[in-house]
């Protein structure tokens, strides 16, 4: 390539420039990895990954039991602000997410049935899919949404800042510092809010049938008389091993931020995508497990 | 005459003799790339001492190795005798105690304010009652010039008062030495010589040890007892010794024009310099 006509002042900054540099940095800039560079590559990332989530698992079930027995030294002011922004806040987003699928799904499932005239059944489905899959599952869902993403954000920011390398040579342990009240406080209010969006689910769900002219009673013996308390308790064990997931990863992802705003961005989104998909997939493992239970 | 000014320099240094930190052989990396290699200093107690070079050369990660927070590829750093690589648990804790840091950015918690930030390690790692916490962290604010900013959130500071406050929150557990990375950098000349008095008011009235990470010359002619000059080209020290013996003695033509603030010669004599700090012109 050749460069002409430039004016003087400029023609010496390109003389001090060796072309031979820039050959040498188009050349590695086109180098193709090859495959099995590749593969060796992403098994390296994947096995790093797993490693620290193991040793993160190991941390934060340390500073749990330390925090157990320490239970003075938890910093309860900061656990009781997690949980009221991460629960108490919640609520608006949850109550509008479930009242609008027990309505949506109420509807959808009367249609078919009012052919065989079972309509009233909606109550029983209702109360089945709300209590067991998603009242857990929507919440969990949020949570991840706005939870695990403010976490990632929190911890990534600190990071970047230095504020994590602060507490560290203050010997402050991090994940005790930081992480423990988090995961504590989400651990708390996720059933609280698992509960309430079973209910405002049912509820949504009342309103279909109570429109198509059922009395509001009925309704609600229909409910209890399809669930007993293995469905509630069922779904709310799972809610608590979710609230863990998503408020883990999400800190595990901040505590892992690089340096940069970037970072900050790319954490906050590996914590949502990560959150969701660990959320459903244990979801997954817990329904063949409640099957072959008998739950 | 020449004796005289022989033991007029000893003297000061007589105060320093106790060596409160030593580095061994400190041998530095990410991943693959070396930063630092084969590295041995020490700081005596009571000292102000300033690790300085050009931009990359390794000063903040030599620091970083210094207070534990990364482990050195080899070597050993020894803090008031103990060795801080290979300590773990109570031991680590017991050397950190003895230290106090001040980062780049201050890193002050931004969802605490002032007083909350210099609470903390009272309230985290002392049994002291709250008051006496309170006592105690708003005189550390006082003593940075910071008194009545209790309330404040970092945020709402300056840069030079988060600077300050940072100092304040190192100081709380009133550590033997104090580590401070670039505390004047981006900070005005008036609020840089705020800091550098500051600095020296704490050295010469509570008999701070000061590591100092910095390339501000006026603050380092103004604070430093003693020096190291790192380069990026050899890996480690260049230069070791007082701050204008440096400048008006020193064997090594870069370390002078260091002091000097003088462009590259020689070889690198250039009016334009590359982006990786070696200056080529060919005309």
């Amino acid at each position: 390539m050749e460069i002409c006509g430039l004016r003087a002042e400029f023609q010496q900054l390109l003389d001090i420039f060796d072309p031979a540099e820039f050959e040498e940095h188009q050349k590695g800039k086109h180098k193709p990895t090859s495959l099995p560079e590749q593969v060796g590559r992403e098994t390296f990332k994947v096995l790093q990954e797993t490693r620290a989530l193991i040793a993160f698992v190991g941390e934060l079930g340390a500073a749990f039991v330390h925090a157990f027995l320490n239970p003075r030294q938890v910093r309860w002011k900061d656990a009781f602000f997690v949980a009221e922004t991460a629960g108490v806040n919640a609520l608006p987003i949850i109550a509008l997410l479930s009242f609008l699928a027990g309505l949506i799904i109420a509807f959808q499932a009367a249609i078919p049935m009012r052919q065989f005239g079972a309509e009233i059944f909606v109550a029983n489905l209702m109360a089945l899919i709300m209590l067991r899959e998603l009242g857990p599952l929507l919440t969990a869902i949020v949570l991840a949404g706005r939870s695990g993403s403010a976490f990632a954000a929190e911890l990534g920011t600190m990071k970047v800042n230095e504020e994590i390398d602060a507490l560290s040579t203050m010997g402050l342990d991090p994940v005790r510092f930081l992480v423990v009240i988090r995961v504590l406080a989400v651990l708390v209010m996720t059933p609280l809010l698992t509960v309430f969006s079973d209910l405002v689910g049912v509820i949504g769900g009342s309103v279909v049938l109570v429109l198509m002219g059922y009395p509001p009673i009925t309704y609600v013996h229909q409910v209890l008389s399809s669930v007993d308390y293995g469905d509630l308790v069922g779904g709310l064990f799972k809610s608590f091993v979710f609230a863990i997931l998503v408020a883990g990863i999400g800190c595990l992802r901040g505590l892992q931020t690089k340096t940069g705003a970037m970072a900050v961005g790319e954490s906050t989104t590996r914590a949502v995508v990560s959150g969701i998909v660990l959320v459903i997939i244990t979801d997954g493992i817990f329904a063949v497990l409640y099957y072959y239970l008998g739950i | 005459m020449q004796s005289s000014i022989t033991i007029w320099v000893s003297e000061p240094m007589s105060v320093f003799q106790d060596t409160i930190i030593r580095v061994e052989n400190l041998t530095a990396a990410y991943g693959g790339t070396v930063v630092i290699e084969n590295v041995s200093f020490d700081v005596n107690r009571g000292e102000v001492f300033v690790i300085l070079g050009g931009s990359g050369c390794g000063k903040s990660t030599l620091m970083k190795h210094m207070i534990g927070l990364y482990k050195p590829r080899s070597g050993k750093i020894f803090i008031d005798g103990e060795d801080i690589v290979s300590a773990e648990g109570d031991e680590r804790l017991r050397i950190l105690r003895k230290i106090g840091i001040s980062y780049q950015n201050g890193a002050l918690f931004g969802s605490m304010t002032l007083l909350e930030n210099v609470r903390l390690p009272l309230e985290e790692l002392t049994d002291l009652p709250s008051q006496a916490i309170d006592l105690i962290a708003m005189m550390k604010l006082k003593l940075v010039g910071l008194k009545g900013f209790g309330n404040q959130m970092p945020s709402e500071l300056s840069g030079g008062m988060q600077k300050r406050a940072a100092i304040a929150r190192a100081m709380a557990l009133d550590p033997d030495i104090l580590f401070l990375d670039e505390p004047t950098a981006g900070l005005d000349p008036i609020t840089s010589a705020e800091v550098d008095q500051l600095i020296l008011s704490l050295t010469h009235n509570l008999k701070v040890t000061f590591v100092i990470v910095t390339h501000e010359l006026p603050s380092i002619y103004a604070i430093a007892d003693r020096l190291i000059m790192l380069d990026k080209g050899v890996k480690g020290i260049v230069a070791m010794g007082r701050p204008r013996e440096l400048r008006d003695h020193s064997d090594n033509p870069r370390v002078r024009q260091f002091f000097n603030r003088e462009a590259g010669s020689g070889e690198s004599d250039s009016s334009f310099t590359t982006t990786d700090g070696d200056a080529r012109m060919e005309k």
